[in-house]
């Protein structure tokens, strides 16, 4: 049985006195009856994907809807030439971000992470940092198990599918793994790896999911930069010493109650929010 | 609940795990448990799978598992045009299909020399599917396993058959499914295994009374079909 709260993850580290990602990797093994090294290998497969995914981002392309695709390479050239507020570094997280929600919209290979619309939130933060950053590949993939491990707790206590609890499922979740992921690469502690993941998923609950005409695009792509940088901000509260008051497991059972209150028409159905408004009902006819 | 690589991943073209992966697989496992390359596929798209469909590539990810491409195959959006390259004829169309799942499609495979297979399924969401219906009659499962699919005459004695038959090759039954379309008519018996079946077992299977003919999903190799 795989982990059903952190306080289990916990348990684990303190039983066989070992850190969280080797806890996620040794359940894996045991669970799939596979060597840890057969997983290592995998998780460093998956890792190799990443990074060829950002890499293979060509900001000529457009979805067949026309609706996104040049993004990421606008955002590339701002970076580079322009002055982001949020900084050059953060400028580098937001436009790998946009790149992988273009991949995905045009249809590239992505790392589902943990959806197929949310696959920029975890690269934009890892990739970016281990390109910026002297660290050794190792502690990133280890990093993947930590994120592995946070996204099967909220499978397993919640939801990872926008038709099921919104968007806070997929980009929040995906924001979530992404600070605890981040957390770890800067040595935080097994608590402050918690509390940036709850302090992660409070700030992005409720979100709902919207997409104008069903299409992962529209505010899909945005959306991936929205949980990047929460969860760089949330990582960075962690690790300044900032807690989370509400435990991360009780943060996600209150993420599976709003997700269940959600009205239908906020879930994935491309009917409420954005993809409810004039514009994006007019978009959503256009492409029938 | 999967394992951990099903929160990161699978490795996929996008844009969507249910629409685009998913549909990938329903024609990879159609094509699979047909035994060999169609010659002629007519798809049918049904519910949220024919409304967004065309925009998550739904059609080109169905065409392309039915070429035999894998959900990261970085020509899945090319597929139409490698099916007519590669002579398989395909026709596409929309069809209301009563109680079945949003996410369902209805595939009927020919080619010659080959009796017309109809298979119906649906996808989940993460890439992962369900068979739902195979030639007609209601079935239920995922092609994750080894899966061995007999098709038999509802008569006394087939499922000892298979059992027996098994035993005899010390494979492990993991789970074990019946169906039939009527008393006396048509069944299916969908048995998952722990190990791979050889064709020499699944060819003696097709030899016993009652047994109309026989194929085995081998999650990690390429079809076994007689």
């Amino acid at each position: 049985m795989s982990f059903q709260s952190i306080e289990e993850v916990r348990a684990r580290c303190e039983k066989e006195n070992v850190p969280f990602w080797k806890a996620v990797q040794s359940e894996d093994a045991q669970e799939r009856d596979v060597p840890a090294e057969d997983s290592w290998k995998e998780m460093k497969h998956m890792w190799q994907a990443m990074i060829d995914g950002v890499d293979a981002y060509e900001p000529g392309l457009v979805s067949r809807s026309g609706l996104v695709g040049k993004e990421g390479g606008l955002m590339e050239e701002y970076a580079r030439t322009g002055e982001p507020l949020c900084g050059r570094y953060m400028a580098k997280v937001m436009t790998t971000a946009l790149k992988m929600g273009c991949n995905n919209a045009c249809m590239k290979r992505i790392v589902a992470a943990p959806t197929a619309g949310a696959c920029g939130v975890l690269p934009a933060v890892l990739v970016t940092y281990y390109r910026e950053y002297d660290v050794p590949e190792d502690r990133m993939i280890e990093a993947m198990y930590v994120a592995a491990g946070i996204g099967q707790i909220i499978a397993n206590r919640a939801f990872l599918a926008g038709a099921s609890g919104g968007c806070q499922a997929e980009i929040g979740s995906g924001s979530g793994m992404a600070a605890a992921a981040i957390t770890y690469v800067r040595g935080g502690s097994f608590d402050q790896i918690g509390h940036a993941c709850a302090m992660a998923l409070k700030n992005l609950m409720g979100l709902v999911c919207d997409p104008v005409g069903g299409l992962v695009e529209v505010p899909c792509v945005k959306r991936n930069v929205g949980g990047a940088v929460n969860a760089m901000a949330a990582a960075d509260m962690a690790l300044a010493g900032i807690v989370s008051q509400i435990p991360v497991d009780q943060v996600i059972d209150a993420m599976r109650e709003v997700g269940e209150k959600m009205d239908v028409s906020l879930r994935e159905t491309g009917i409420g929010g954005v993809a409810g408004s004039p514009r994006g009902q007019e978009v959503g006819k256009n492409l029938q | 609940m999967g394992s951990i690589f099903d929160i990161l991943g699978p490795v996929m073209v996008g844009p969507s795990s249910s629409h685009t992966a998913g549909a990938v697989r329903i024609g990879l496992i159609s094509t699979q448990l047909f035994g060999r390359r169609p010659g002629k596929a007519t798809i049918y798209l049904h519910g949220s799978f024919a409304a967004t469909g065309k925009g998550h590539g739904t059609d080109r990810a169905i065409v392309a598992g039915l070429l035999g491409m894998k959900p990261d195959d970085m020509r899945i959006p090319d597929s139409f045009e490698i099916a007519v390259a590669e002579g398989m004829e395909f026709t596409l169309a929309e069809k209301e299909i009563k109680g079945a799942h949003p996410n369902t499609a209805q595939i009927i495979l020919e080619a010659e020399g080959a009796e017309t297979m109809r298979i119906e399924a649906f996808s989940i969401g993460g890439g992962r599917i369900r068979v739902s219906k195979l030639d007609g009659i209601d079935v239920s499962f995922s092609g994750e396993s080894n899966t061995l699919i007999v098709r038999n005459i509802d008569q006394p004695g087939c499922i000892t058959e298979v059992a027996a038959s098994l035993s005899e090759e010390d494979i492990n039954i993991a789970t074990m499914q019946v169906f039939r379309d009527k008393r006396g008519g048509c069944a299916v018996m969908v048995v998952e295994t722990d190990q791979v079946v050889s064709r020499e077992a699944l060819d003696r299977l097709e030899g016993k009374e009652g047994i109309v003919n026989v194929t085995f999903l081998n999650v990690n190799g390429s079809i076994e079909e007689k």
